[in-house]
C-alpha cells in the first residue's frame, strides 16, 4: 500500500524507475537468452508461472492468514481445462454430441474460463472449510488437493476423461491474435522465437495478477482479509461477514492458479497428474512463506529465488561432480546431488524461519510484529499471545 | 463372509499401526497445538534403524530366536528416535514456540525434508528388507475359516492395545501424567505451580517418539521391507486418523487410527462392487481424507475431541 | 516500498545478469580446446576434425539414477568405440562428444533438459530413460527437428504423438501386454485373471494391453484392482482378489510394490501365480520377497540376454571399461547411438534435416538383434522374453511374439534345458 503512497510524492521519480524497469524486463530474456542459452528463458518462463502461483497462494495465506496445503490443485484444474480443450483428446468423446464446439476456444475465452472454474473449486474447498480452525484446515486442504490429484490419475475409467497417469499429450500452444506461440514471430524483421513470446504472455499476465494483487491489497476486501488472519471474532465484531470474505479469498487466490495452469499446459505440450503432486503445494507455500507472506516484492523474491537457485546449481554442482568423476578424484559411491539439493532445501526452510521467521523481504507490519522496536510494544505483543493462550480450549 | 471377516483382520492390523503413530501426533498437539509433520518421518527412522540393528545383533550373535533379536534391535532404535525427537523439539520448535503459527508448521516440514534426505544418504533410496529372523511367518487359520493371520499381525495388534493402555495410564494416574494434563490445559499456571513446562514438552516428544519408533519396527516387520518414503504417507494417514479422533485426545487418536484402518481396507474391497465398477480400488487413498472432510464438517472437532472456540 | 526502489533492485538484477552473462562467454575462450567429454555448450573446434555432439538424458539422480547411469555408459562406449575407429563424414573426419544430463526422471525437467541439448545444437538424442519424460521431451526435439532415439521408453503414447524424430529402440508396451496376455493363457492356461495396477503411466498402460490380449485368447478377467507406486499394504485388495479364485496374478509395477505382494500373497494363502512386466524382473524382487519369490513370472522386452547375438562382446567390453555390471538397456543406449551414426554415415552429412530419412528407414543389426522403425518410429517385431524365479534366480522360460526372434536363436544353442521346451510358442 505504501507505493502508491510514495508514488504521490514523488511521481517524477517513480515514473522513471517504472519506465527503466519495464525496460528491464522487456530485455531480460534477450540477456538471458544470449548470455546463459535458451534454458534459461525457459527457466524464466517458469519463474513467472510460479510468480502467478506463489502471488495466488499469497492471497490466501498471506492475507487471509488461511493455511492451504493443496493448492496446486487449482493449478491442475487450469492445466487440465486448457489441455482438454485444446487438444485431440476429447475429440473421440465428443463425436457425434453436438458439442464439437466447444475445443480450441479462444485464449480470451479459455483464460477467463479457468480463472472462473478454478475459483468455482476454490469455493467448492472452502465452503465446508470455513469452520475449521487452522491446522484442521491444513490437513483438510492437503487432503482436498490428493483428491483432486487422485480423480486425475483416475478418470480414464468409465469415461475417458483424463486419459489417467499416461497424461494428455498434443496439447496445442496458445494461439494470440491469428498467431500461434509455437512458430516464431517475425516483427519489424525480427525474429522472436516461442519461448520468448511465452515469456512476454507470461510477463503481461504476472503483471497483471501484481497489479490485482496491490488493488486487492489495499481494497476493503484486503483489508477484511487482515482482520480475520489477525483476529476473526474481532473481525466478525466489527461487522465483517467472515464467511464470504474467506470464501472469496480461496476463490482469488484459485484463480490465479487456474490462469497459471493454463499457461503451464500450453508451454509443456504435455501434462500428467505427476506434475500436481504434494510437493508442488509445499514448495509454492515455502516461496511464499520464504519471501515474506503477505507482502508482494516479497513472494516474488521467494518464487524467483526457488525456481532459478535449483537451476543454478544444474549447472554448478552437477559439472563439477562429472568432472570430479572423469579426473578420477572422487570414484565409487558419490553423492546424489538431488539429495544434496533437497538437503541444502528441508535445512534453508528451517533456518529461515528460525532466523527471520517473518522472511527474507517480509512486509513493515510483519517486521514489526516479530521484532517489536520498542520494549512497550513487545510487552504488548506477549500479552496478546498469552491472552490467545489462555482463550485456547 | 470369510472374505469380510479377513478385510476387518486387516482393517485391524492397520488401523493399530496407524493409531500407535497418531497417538505421537496427538500428544504432541494437546500439549503445543502444533502439528509435529516430521512425526511420520521419526517413524521412517525407527523403521531404518531397528533393520540395521537387527542387522547388527544377528550378525555378532548368529542363531538367536527370532524375537529375541527384534526386541535387542527395537531396544536399540527407541533410543535413537527418542534423542531425535528430543532434538527437533530443541531445535525447530522451541525458539518458534511465540512465533505465528504457521511459522513452526513450516521448520516441520523443513525437518521432515531434511530427516528424509538424511536417511537417503545414510540408506540409499532403494528399499531395506527385513532380515528374515522370524524364518517362515506361516499364516495362522482364525477360527477354523478360510481367514488368515500370521505371527507379526498378532504381535502388531497386541503390542499396539499393550502399549496405548500404558500410556492412557500413565497420563491418567501418574504425576508426569498430571503434568502433562496440566501442561496442556495451561501451560502458565501449570508452570505456576512448579512444572516445568520445557521438560514436559520435551518428554511429549521423547515419549511420541518412543512410540513411533515401534510403530515403524512393526511395519517394517509386516512388510518386510521399509525405505526412506514411507514416513510421509505413513504419517499423513496417521495424522487424519488423529484429527479424525479430534486431535489432542488420547483414546480419539486410537479409535480414528482404528478406524481408518478399517475403513481403508472393507472401503477398498467393496467399493468395487457397491458402486457397480465406477470407483474402484484405485481410490482408496481418497477414502481417508473425504471421511475426514465429512467428519470435520458435521463435527468439527472430531469424532471425541471437545468442542473449542476458535483461536485468533 | 516505492516503485523506484523496485526498479533500482531490478536494474541491479540485471546488471548481475549481464555480468554473468559476460563471464559465461568468456570461459569457453580461455580454453578453446576442451577436450572434457560433457558440459561444454559450444562446439570446439578440436584440430581439424568436426566435432559432433550427441546428446543424451536420463535420470541420474534419484531412485532409478543406476538405470540412468547404466544407459548413459551404454552410449558413452559406443561414442568412445566411435572415436577410437575414427569416423569420416562429408570427407571430414568427425569427432562424436556425449552432452549427458540429468533429466530426474521429471517431466518438467526433462523439457529444461531437451531445451539445453537444443541451445547446444546436438546433432541427435538418445533418451530419454522414462516415458513420463520421454513424450514431453520428444515435442521439443520435433520442433527442432533432432532426432530422437529411446532406448527403453515403452509408452505406446511417445511414438503415437506423429513426431517424424521421435524413434525407440525397444518393443512398447503393446507387444509386451500382448507377449504376457499370450504366455498366461498359452502356456500357464490360465483361465480366470485378475490384473493389480500401480496406477502409473507405466504400469496402467502394460496392464490394460495384457487385460485386451488375455481376454481376446479367452480368458476371464475375474477382478481389476489397483494400487499405487508408493503402497506396501495389498491386503485389502489381495483378500477380495482371493474370494475370486483366479489362476494367475498380473501385477503391472515394479519391484517395490511387487516384492511384498508376492509375501503378501503367500500370507492370504493365494495359490495363484504372480506375473508381470519389467518392472519387477529384477534382483531387487528377489531380495524383497524373499521366499514368496519362487515361481513367479516377469518378463523383459528384447531377446534373453544369452540370445543376443552381440551380448557376449558388448558385456566383456563393458565390464573392461566401466568395472560394473550391466543393468538393463546399456545395449539399447549402445545401439541407439551405433544406429543414429549410421545413419549420419549412410546419408553422409550430420545434419539432422539430412540424416533424418536415412535413420527412419534403416536396418541395422545390433547387440540386441536386428533394428528396423516402421512408420510410427517403433521397432518392428520387438521380442519379449519371460522369465520366472527358480533357485533364487531368474531363468529364462520363454521368448514370446517379434520377426527377430528366430534369426537370432539360432546361434544360442546352449540355452537351460527346461527353457527349451517352453520355446515352440516362437
Amino acid at each position: 500500500m505504501s507505493s502508491f503512497d510514495s508514488m504521490k510524492q514523488s511521481r517524477t521519480g517513480a515514473l522513471v524507475g517504472f519506465a527503466l524497469m519495464a525496460v528491464a524486463l522487456v530485455l531480460l530474456p534477450v540477456l538471458f537468452g544470449k548470455g546463459l542459452g535458451n534454458t534459461w528463458v525457459r527457466n524464466l518462463d517458469f519463474a513467472m508461472l510460479y510468480i502467478m502461483l506463489a502471488l495466488g497462494l499469497n492471497i490466501v495465506v498471506g492475507y487471509a492468514g488461511l493455511l492451504d496445503l493443496g493448492y496446486i490443485a487449482f493449478y491442475a484444474v487450469g492445466a487440465y481445462l486448457y489441455a482438454l480443450l485444446n487438444s485431440p483428446h476429447l475429440v473421440p468423446l465428443l463425436q457425434g454430441t453436438g458439442l464439437e464446439w466447444i475445443l480450441g476456444p479462444s485464449i480470451w475465452i479459455v483464460i477467463p474460463l479457468a480463472a472462473l472454474v478454478a475459483g468455482s473449486f476454490g469455493v467448492m474447498l472452502g465452503s465446508p472449510t470455513l469452520k475449521l480452525r487452522g491446522d484442521y484446515l491444513a490437513i483438510v486442504t492437503l487432503g482436498f488437493g490428493e483428491i483432486i490429484r487422485i480423480f486425475m490419475n483416475n478418470l480414464n475409467h468409465p469415461v475417458n476423461l483424463t486419459n489417467g497417469p499416461r497424461g494428455i499429450t498434443l496439447i496445442e500452444p496458445i494461439t494470440l491474435f491469428g498467431h500461434s506461440l509455437g512458430k516464431p514471430l517475425h516483427l519489424f524483421g525480427l525474429e522472436i522465437p516461442p519461448l520468448y513470446q511465452y515469456y512476454y504472455l507470461f510477463l503481461a499476465l504476472t503483471m497483471f495478477i501484481v497489479f490485482v494483487s496491490i488493488r486487492l491489497q489495499d481494497s476493503r476486501i484486503g483489508r477484511a482479509w487482515v482482520a480475520i488472519r489477525e483476529d476473526e471474532i474481532a473481525a466478525n465484531a466489527m461487522g465483517i461477514n467472515t464467511r464470504n470474505v474467506k470464501l472469496l479469498a480461496f476463490a482469488m487466490g484459485a484463480s490465479f492458479g487456474g490462469v497459471a495452469g493454463c499457461l503451464f499446459s500450453s508451454l509443456q505440450g504435455f501434462i500428467s497428474p505427476e506434475s500436481f503432486g504434494l510437493m508442488e503445494s509445499i514448495i509454492v507455500l515455502s516461496m511464499v512463506v520464504l519471501g515474506g507472506m503477505g507482502h508482494i516484492p516479497g513472494v516474488i523474491l521467494g518464487a524467483v529465488i526457488l525456481v532459478f537457485v535449483p537451476e543454478a546449481l544444474r549447472d554448478v554442482i552437477n559439472p563439477l561432480q562429472n568432472a570430479l568423476i572423469d579426473r578420477k578424484i572422487i570414484s565409487g559411491k558419490i553423492i546424489d546431488p538431488e539429495v544434496v539439493r533437497m538437503l541444502m532445501f528441508g535445512l534453508a526452510l528451517i533456518f529461515v524461519m528460525l532466523l527471520r521467521p517473518e522472511g527474507l523481504w517480509p512486509s513493515k507490519r510483519r517486521r514489526a510484529e516479530l521484532h517489536p522496536k520498542t520494549d512497550d510494544i513487545a510487552r504488548q505483543e506477549k500479552d496478546s499471545v498469552a491472552d490467545a493462550e489462555r482463550n485456547h480450549d | 463372509m470369510e472374505t469380510f471377516i479377513q478385510q476387518i483382520v486387516n482393517g485391524l492390523v492397520m488401523g493399530s499401526m496407524y493409531a500407535l503413530i497418531a497417538l505421537g501426533y496427538t500428544m504432541v498437539y494437546g500439549i503445543l497445538s502444533l502439528i509435529n509433520f516430521a512425526h511420520g518421518e521419526v517413524v521412517m527412522i525407527g523403521a531404518m534403524v531397528t533393520i540395521t540393528c537387527i542387522n547388527l545383533v544377528s550378525s555378532i550373535a548368529p542363531g538367536l530366536p527370532g524375537s529375541l533379536v527384534f526386541t535387542a534391535g527395537l531396544l536399540m532404535a527407541i533410543p535413537i528416535t527418542m534423542v531425535l525427537g528430543f532434538s527437533i523439539e530443541r531445535i525447530a520448535y522451541r525458539p518458534l514456540r511465540k512465533a505465528p503459527r504457521l511459522t513452526p508448521l513450516i521448520t516441520a516440514i523443513g525437518v521432515s525434508i531434511t530427516l528424509q534426505q538424511v536417511a537417503m544418504l545414510i540408506w540409499g533410496r532403494s528399499p531395506r528388507s527385513f532380515p528374515a529372523i522370524f524364518g517362515e511367518d506361516a499364516p495362522h487359520k482364525l477360527f477354523n475359516l478360510d481367514v488368515s493371520i500370521t505371527n507379526i499381525q498378532i504381535t502388531i495388534i497386541v503390542l499396539a492395545i499393550l502399549l496405548m493402555a500404558g500410556l492412557l495410564i500413565m497420563v491418567e494416574k501418574t504425576k508426569l501424567g498430571r503434568a502433562m494434563r496440566a501442561t496442556s490445559q495451561n501451560p502458565e499456571v501449570a508452570g505456576l505451580m512448579g512444572v516445568n513446562i520445557n521438560t514436559i514438552i520435551s518428554m511429549t516428544f521423547v515419549l511420541g517418539s518412543a512410540l513411533g519408533a515401534v510403530a515403524g519396527a512393526l511395519y517394517a516387520a509386516n512388510y518386510s521391507r521399509a525405505d526412506a518414503y514411507i514416513g510421509f504417507m505413513i504419517g499423513l494417514k496417521a495424522f487424519t486418523a488423529a484429527v479424525l479422533g479430534g486431535i489432542g485426545n488420547l483414546a480419539g487418536a486410537v479409535l480414528g487410527g482404528i478406524a481408518l484402518g478399517l475403513i481403508e481396507s472393507v472401503g477398498a474391497g467393496y467399493i468395487g462392487p457397491l458402486t457397480n465398477g465406477f470407483l474402484g480400488s484405485h481410490y482408496q487413498d481418497i477414502f481417508a481424507f473425504a471421511v475426514l472432510i465429512l467428519v470435520l464438517v458435521f463435527r468439527p472437532s472430531g469424532l471425541l475431541g471437545e468442542r473449542v472456540a476458535e483461536r485468533a | 516500498m516505492t516503485l523506484a526502489r523496485y526498479s533500482l533492485i531490478a536494474s541491479a538484477v540485471l546488471a548481475l545478469a549481464a555480468c554473468g552473462q559476460q563471464q559465461n562467454t568468456e570461459q569457453p575462450k580461455q580454453d578453446p580446446n576442451a577436450a572434457k567429454p560433457a558440459a561444454d555448450a559450444k562446439p570446439a573446434d578440436a584440430g581439424g576434425e568436426a566435432v559432433v555432439k550427441i546428446g543424451h538424458a536420463a535420470p541420474l539422480t534419484g531412485n532409478i539414477a543406476h538405470l540412468g547411469k547404466d544407459n548413459e555408459n551404454g552410449a558413452r562406449l559406443a561414442i568412445d568405440e566411435l572415436n577410437a575407429k575414427g569416423v569420416e563424414i562429408g570427407g571430414k573426419k568427425v569427432k562424436f562428444e556425449l552432452l549427458s544430463e540429468d533429466d530426474q526422471g521429471d517431466p518438467k525437467t526433462a523439457t529444461t533438459v531437451a531445451q539445453r541439448f537444443v541451445d547446444a545444437k546436438v546433432a541427435g538424442v538418445v533418451g530419454h530413460l522414462n516415458s513420463g519424460t520421454t513424450i514431453p521431451a520428444a515435442k521439443i526435439y520435433s520442433d527442432a527437428g533432432i532426432p530422437q532415439i529411446s532406448p527403453s521408453a515403452t509408452n505406446p503414447d511417445y511414438t503415437k504423438q506423429g513426431f517424424k524424430t521421435a524413434f525407440r529402440v525397444i518393443a512398447n508396451d503393446i507387444a509386451q501386454g500382448k507377449a504376457l496376455g499370450d504366455f498366461a493363457v498359452d502356456n500357464l492356461k490360465a483361465k480366470k485373471i485378475a490384473i493389480i495396477d500401480d496406477r502409473t503411466a507405466y504400469g496402467q498402460g502394460l496392464a490394460d494391453e495384457f487385460e485386451k490380449a488375455a481376454k481376446g485368447k479367452g480368458a476371464e478377467i475375474v477382478k481389476r484392482e489397483f494400487t499405487n507406486n508408493q503402497a506396501t499394504d495389498f491386503m485389502a485388495i489381495l483378500t477380495s482378489i482371493k474370494g475370486a479364485k483366479p489362476d494367475v496374478v498380473f501385477y503391472g509395477g515394479m519391484d517395490a510394490q511387487a516384492g511384498p505382494m508376492a509375501k503378501q500373497m503367500k500370507k492370504l494363502g493365494i495359490a495363484a501365480k504372480l506375473l508381470g512386466g519389467d518392472g519387477f524382473q529384477s534382483g531387487e524382487f528377489i531380495k524383497l520377497a524373499g521366499d514368496a519369490a519362487e515361481g513367479q513370472f516377469a518378463s523383459q522386452p528384447g531377446l534373453a540376454k544369452d540370445k543376443m547375438p552381440g551380448y557376449a562382446d558388448f558385456n566383456t567390453k563393458y565390464k573392461a571399461k566401466f568395472n560394473t555390471d550391466i543393468q538393463i538397456y546399456a545395449p539399447y543406449t549402445y545401439d541407439a547411438t551405433m544406429l543414429m551414426v549410421e545413419a549420419m554415415k549412410k546419408a553422409n552429412s550430420t545434419d539432422s534435416k539430412v540424416y533424418l530419412p536415412e535413420l527412419a528407414k534403416i536396418e541395422y543389426s545390433g547387440v540386441t538383434g536386428p533394428v528396423k522403425f516402421d512408420e510410427k518410429g517403433d521397432v518392428v517385431g520387438g521380442t519379449v522374453t519371460v522369465y520366472q524365479v527358480k533357485g533364487g534366480k531368474w531363468e529364462v522360460m520363454a521368448s514370446v511374439g517379434g520377426a527377430a526372434a528366430p534369426a537370432a536363436a539360432a546361434p544360442a544353442e546352449a540355452k537351460p534345458a527346461e527353457a527349451k521346451k517352453e520355446e515352440k510358442k516362437q
